[in-house]
């Protein structure tokens, strides 16, 4: 039976998205705008007989998805920028580690403890690993409830997929937003297959044990860890590499945008057309893996780029990095928690564009 | 059909219930919506807003800006209304509680003595009902004919008592404006 559309926030719809892929224990501190994530998962992981934590601590949260993804359970927390950041430590360890897991941040403006207001300005701390060490999470960035339900029901899987944690890097908007939504299937965590890796499995055949950990004090293994870590990365920027295009193709100029910008940026590209200017949208669904080739391939084809994001310019420095001097790259960003308005966007546009 | 309006007025007022009442409606009838609320920090009181689009197609940002309607429930959010409204737009007025009209003389400006309706039905608290009723009527964006389906999974059970007088604001929002 097909399933009915819902009017449901965006962060009742992650909690929701991510109860029917089968999350089998969620942990949480509260912060705002992601409140309702924590208090749905509350209400329905319990209601459901899997296991939900509200933890001491954001540290304690991170460190508690560790220990449950080391049994090969699904497992996932959430909050919002300050938190992100006091969760970077389990971060790191959960890649070091070669854990699964998915982290929502529905980002809020900072720096410090900032504002409760929606943000992007954590997108150099998403994409670039967050914590110290040498690794990369993937990055799933949606724009909108039905987009943020289908990113984080399909995380785990891919989270699973390449043993890289995926965060979900929403802003506060699309957390507090409502929007029409239609559900994936509920999936039986009781149904997935067990984990050659995971802690207990081992003992359970009659083989040597699993030790799930970090730390490796022989420089040499460590080393070959990273590099065998690193070529699952070239993989998955093969593999994984999702975006958007809207208008694309005989335009002079092309939005780079994601999430809540993204949604702007398509607003003003149709103030744009409806006056003949020729505007396009390119969508980066995963930040990381960053889309450079696709961008590098349509700025040789002669057209200029122009950055919207909520922040004082982070995804910037990725276009530039893609385009590699071949076009010109613009920047346009309220940061602060302010959104910018599609007017404001279209006049950027008028600017740039001599009209 | 696109329709974005801007809904603003007292915490307590009922903005934010209106706005999703608006968008489960419009959903109900087949139509994309967005609804996106900001109200202050405050326990009680304060300011209470939402940006509510409804639309036969995708919707872009969802940030109204550019207001097609405006509803202003009091006093103090006519000056928002007043600027968010765009030019030629429809500004609706709770005419109980505002006594200056906003200062937008390219706007239509549509009274709505939404307190009185509502006190003369029985309750007060349905003066966001009747709102409603007067911006379905004058907009048509949203017809709200499976009103009562809707508050029916809107309100749990225990307040199913309250649907009839919710109805019945609706339908005295319609007629006040007809």
């Amino acid at each position: 039976m097909a399933e009915e559309i819902r009017l449901m926030k965006g962060n009742e719809a992650i909690g929701e998205a991510a109860v029917r892929a089968g999350c089998r224990a969620y942990f949480g501190y509260p912060i705002t705008p992601q409140n309702e994530l924590t208090a749905y998962m509350a209400k329905h992981m319990l209601a459901k007989g899997r296991t939900f934590i509200q933890a001491e601590s954001e540290v304690a949260a991170i460190n508690m998805v560790y220990g449950a993804s080391s049994t090969g359970a699904r497992a996932m927390t959430s909050s919002s920028s300050p938190g992100v950041s006091l969760k970077q430590e389990g971060i790191s360890y959960l890649c070091g580690a070669d854990l699964p897991a998915v982290i929502v941040n529905v980002a809020r403006s900072g720096p410090g403890l900032g504002g409760i207001s929606p943000s992007q300005g954590d997108y150099f701390q998403s994409t670039r690993g967050g914590g110290h060490g040498d690794y990369y999470t993937i990055v799933l960035a949606p724009k909108g409830v039905q987009d943020a339900a289908d990113l984080t029901y399909e995380a785990f899987s891919i989270s699973e997929k390449w043993r890289v944690p995926v965060l979900i890097l929403a802003d506060g908007l699309i957390g507090q937003m409502m929007e029409g939504v239609v559900l994936p299937p509920p999936l039986d965590p009781a149904m997935f297959p067990r984990k050659p890796w995971a802690v207990g499995y081992a003992a359970e055949m009659g083989r040597p044990y699993n030790h799930v950990t970090s730390i490796n004090l022989v420089p040499d293994e460590l080393e070959a860890a990273n590099r065998a870590r690193f070529a699952r990365y070239e993989q998955i920027k093969k593999e994984l590499i999702r975006y958007e295009e809207i208008d694309v193709e005989d335009a002079d100029l092309v939005f780079v945008a994601y999430g809540t910008s993204a949604r702007v940026s398509h607003g003003a590209l149709q103030m744009a057309r409806t006056r003949g200017m020729k505007v396009g949208l390119f969508r980066p669904i995963t930040l990381w893996p960053f889309p450079y080739a696709r961008i590098h391939e349509l700025a040789k084809k002669g057209k200029k780029f122009l950055s919207v994001e909520m922040s004082m310019g982070q995804m910037v420095e990725d276009v530039k990095l893609a385009v590699e001097g071949a076009a010109p790259v613009y920047f346009y960003g309220r940061c602060g928690g302010n959104i910018p308005s599609q007017e404001e966007v279209f006049a950027e546009v008028k600017r740039l564009l001599g009209k | 059909m696109t329709e974005k309006t801007f809904m603003a007025g007292f915490g307590g007022q009922g903005i934010i219930s209106l706005g999703q009442l608006w968008v489960y409606s419009a959903m109900k009838e087949g139509l994309k919506v967005t609804f996106f609320p900001f109200y202050g920090a405050e326990k009680r009181g304060g300011i209470a807003r939402a940006s509510v689009i409804v639309s036969s197609e995708e919707i872009t940002s969802p940030l109204v800006t550019s207001a097609d309607s405006v509803v202003v429930m009091n006093q103090d959010s006519v000056e928002i209304a007043e600027k968010v409204c765009k030019e030629g737009g429809t500004i609706f007025v709770n005419s109980s509680l505002i006594k200056t009209d906003p200062a937008r003389p390219d706007a239509k400006i549509v009274h709505v003595p939404c307190n009185d309706i509502a006190l003369k039905l029985g309750d007060v608290r349905v003066a966001n009902m009747v709102m409603m009723g007067a911006l379905s009527a004058v907009t048509s964006a949203v017809k709200l004919d499976t009103f009562e389906a809707v508050l029916k999974s809107f309100f749990p059970a225990s307040k199913h008592s309250l649907i009839a007088i919710n109805i019945a604001a609706v339908e005295e929002g319609k007629k006040a404006v007809s």
